[in-house]
């Protein structure tokens, strides 16, 4: 059986990928999508101490993570969409001035 | 779950992950995207969270990544060309800054009490009467909440994305089209893909 | 231990073989059927070494598709067009496929049986959430289409790709509406316990079948699998007039012929849902374990019999759907975009919730 702390190590590294995408990357929608894998290796932390405690409480959060990621896609997604209309681009590098 | 599936999972997500951040190409990226989330799926289920990972793989590679590759084609994205030498100091700090990081999350998993280890869990855990049994009763209020917060996502999106020129004569039709296709008519799709932008 | 591992090989190859000889049993059905609806032959010439003429029977095309046309198919060149991913255009059919073939895995398809003091269901692996990894597959099956599309380097592929993957997702949220007021109604997710729940009669009888209990669930459950399978009158993503092919526009050769299979696959798994969940599986009317019990009337029958015309009955069942579905799909024109969307969100989507608050609240009643 593998212990919990392995599952948290490889939580940390997917964690730390994930920041890293968003710090390198240009495109707006790469660095979603690495928010998306921040969120998928807190999940599996959850997932992880869920099972050993046995509870199923770290579950249902996933499940609200889950949702909350859904909504989050969606909004963002419009936005980037929004912006590329008026900008023509969507790196996060020729988005620097804050007004249309 | 056994060590050896463990180890076999863990590669197959970090080789995916960094796929995500270090292709060029925005489809790509997605699909290594896809992958990671479905080898995350498949470890949810190792672990007992049998429901947790199938709705994983329902909604999030079934729904979530469909509507990035939507917006993918919408906007025409095409590989980002190699000399990013712009943001160098960015990126060496980048890197430096998740290495700290992981580093740092270590000391602390290290440090944290960890429990006991696995032990058998209860019969039906993670079934879906066990989540919906804890959803329903200790979790009502952030569950109403959240339903609340995916409506509020959805006009939210379709508010946004619509283009400025249908602004006006919105008419009901347009109006109940869904999140997924809110913009598909502003822009014309333009598929070409250069032969050289592709991996 | 070894033996379990055999019997659930054999049991995972077992379905594996009977799905894909179902696929390529529907590919010679639609071709003659379509040759009887629209009044012409149909496929008649092949034949090994005029075997069939020597001995004086009809030509029915069996050679033509099963065994011509699968050799012609994998002997052509198999065609990547210029600036296309080729990594991607060869991945997208398997991508598409696979999905479809594990769906089976969960279909069950006879009551249990023992061999060698091994206990077993007849379905590849009995899992309590079986209906959960079914609407799993499906959503996963998104990308071999849509990655096909995009890869081939064209914009009627682009342009299929994008429509499959819209249709697909749009026509998922009725599917799984459908399935949802099922599950609701039987309260399990696995799919043997569904059947099994579907045993025995009411009022002396009627037979226990879903249908008589979600007809509306029904409708919608085969209208949106209909969808799903991409097959007329919900062809939008391969309109032959508009789009050349669609997303398979660039392929050739074997690979088309993967994408050929899985619309058949695709055709047998809507089939099987729905004999699973409104049709008793493999429940037999008026059979029980031991015995035929019609109005007083009873015929004894020993268990492996029982079982035998379970199996039997379940296939009965799932190819009369196939059929069903083929007969729709040359029957009915095709739809126009727009009036596609608005039948999956306008219509589906909100009688797939009704239909949900009304199983809701009769299940809650009938709780109390």
């Amino acid at each position: 059986m593998t212990p919990p702390s392995w599952f948290m190590a490889l939580s940390a590294v997917l964690f730390a990928i994930g920041v890293a995408g968003v710090l390198i990357r240009r495109n707006v929608i790469v660095m979603l999508m690495s928010i998306e894998l921040m969120l998928n290796a807190v999940n599996l932390t959850f997932i992880a101490i869920s099972r050993a405690l046995g509870s199923v409480d770290g579950q249902v959060i996933v499940l609200f993570v889950i949702t909350v990621a859904a909504a989050e896609a969606a909004a963002g997604l419009a936005i980037i969409i929004s912006a590329f209309r008026n900008r023509e681009t969507v790196y996060a590098d020729e988005l620097n001035v804050m007004r249309w | 779950m056994p060590l050896g599936l463990f180890i076999f999972l863990a590669a197959i997500a970090v080789l995916s992950a960094l796929g995500v951040i270090l292709q060029r190409n925005p489809v790509h990226c997605l699909l290594a995207l896809v992958l990671t989330l479905l080898d995350m799926a498949v470890m949810f289920i190792g672990l007992g969270a049998v429901t947790v990972g199938f709705l994983q793989a329902i909604v999030y590679v079934g729904a979530i990544m469909v509507l990035f590759l939507f917006v993918i084609w919408l906007l025409n994205l095409q590989a980002e060309d190699r000399g990013g030498s712009r943001q160098l100091a960015l990126k060496f700090f980048g890197v430096v800054g998740a290495a700290v990081l992981i580093a740092e999350l270590f000391v602390f998993l290290v440090k944290a009490p960890s429990p006991a280890g696995m032990n058998h869990p209860p019969p039906l855990f993670g079934s879906i009467a066990s989540l919906a049994g804890a959803l329903f009763t200790n979790y009502l209020i952030a569950f109403e909440a959240t339903s609340l917060l995916l409506l509020v996502a959805v006009i939210g999106a379709v508010a946004l994305a619509r283009h400025p020129a249908a602004a006006g004569s919105l008419s009901p039709a347009q109006g109940a089209q869904p999140v997924a296709s809110g913009g598909s008519e502003a822009r014309p799709v333009t598929p070409e893909h250069k032969a050289g932008g592709m991996g | 231990m070894l033996i379990e591992l055999a019997i659930a090989a054999i049991r995972a190859i077992v379905m594996l073989l009977l799905v894909l000889n179902l696929s390529a049993i529907l590919l010679w059905f639609e071709r003659k059927g379509s040759a009887l609806i629209q009044d012409r032959i149909g496929a008649n010439r092949a034949s090994v070494l005029g075997l069939g003429s020597r001995l004086g029977l009809p030509n029915f095309g069996l050679v033509n598709t099963l065994l011509a046309d699968p050799i012609k198919m994998f002997t052509k060149e198999d065609f990547v067009p210029d600036g296309a991913d080729h990594f991607l255009h060869g991945l997208a059919p398997f991508l598409a496929l696979f999905p479809v073939l594990v769906a089976f895995a969960v279909v069950p398809i006879g009551d249990s049986v023992t061999i060698a003091g091994h206990s077993f269901d007849l379905v590849p692996a009995n899992l309590n959430d079986g209906v959960l990894y079914i609407l799993a597959a499906i959503g996963i099956g998104v990308y071999g289409t849509a990655l096909g599309g995009w890869a081939s380097n064209n914009r009627w592929a682009l342009l299929g790709g994008i429509r499959a993957s819209a249709q697909m997702i749009s026509y998922e949220i009725a599917m799984g509406l459908a399935i949802v007021a099922l599950i609701a109604t039987y309260g399990t997710l696995s799919l043997q316990t569904i059947v099994r729940e579907q045993g025995g009669v009411w009022f002396g009888l009627l037979p226990r079948w879903g249908i008589f209990i979600q007809p509306v669930a029904c409708l919608l459950l085969l209208t949106a699998g209909m969808a799903e399978s991409k097959r007329v009158p919900f062809d939008l993503p391969e309109s032959e007039s508009e789009l050349i092919a669609g997303y398979y526009t660039e392929y050739s050769g074997g690979k088309q012929a993967v994408f050929m299979l899985t619309d058949f696959a695709e055709v047998a798994l809507v089939a099987m849902l729905v004999t699973t969940f409104f049709f008793g599986g493999w429940q037999v009317p008026w059979l029980y374990r031991d015995g035929f019990h019609l109005a007083g009337a009873f015929v004894a029958l020993p268990y492996w019999a029982v079982v035998v015309m379970g199996v039997i009955s379940f296939w009965i069942k799932t190819v009369f759907f196939c059929c069903l579905q083929i007969l729709i799909r040359w029957t009915l024109p095709r739809f126009r975009y727009d009036q596609l969307m608005r039948f999956g969100w306008k219509l589906l989507v909100p009688v797939g919730l009704l239909n949900l608050v009304a199983t809701a609240i009769v299940v809650v009643l009938a709780g109390s």
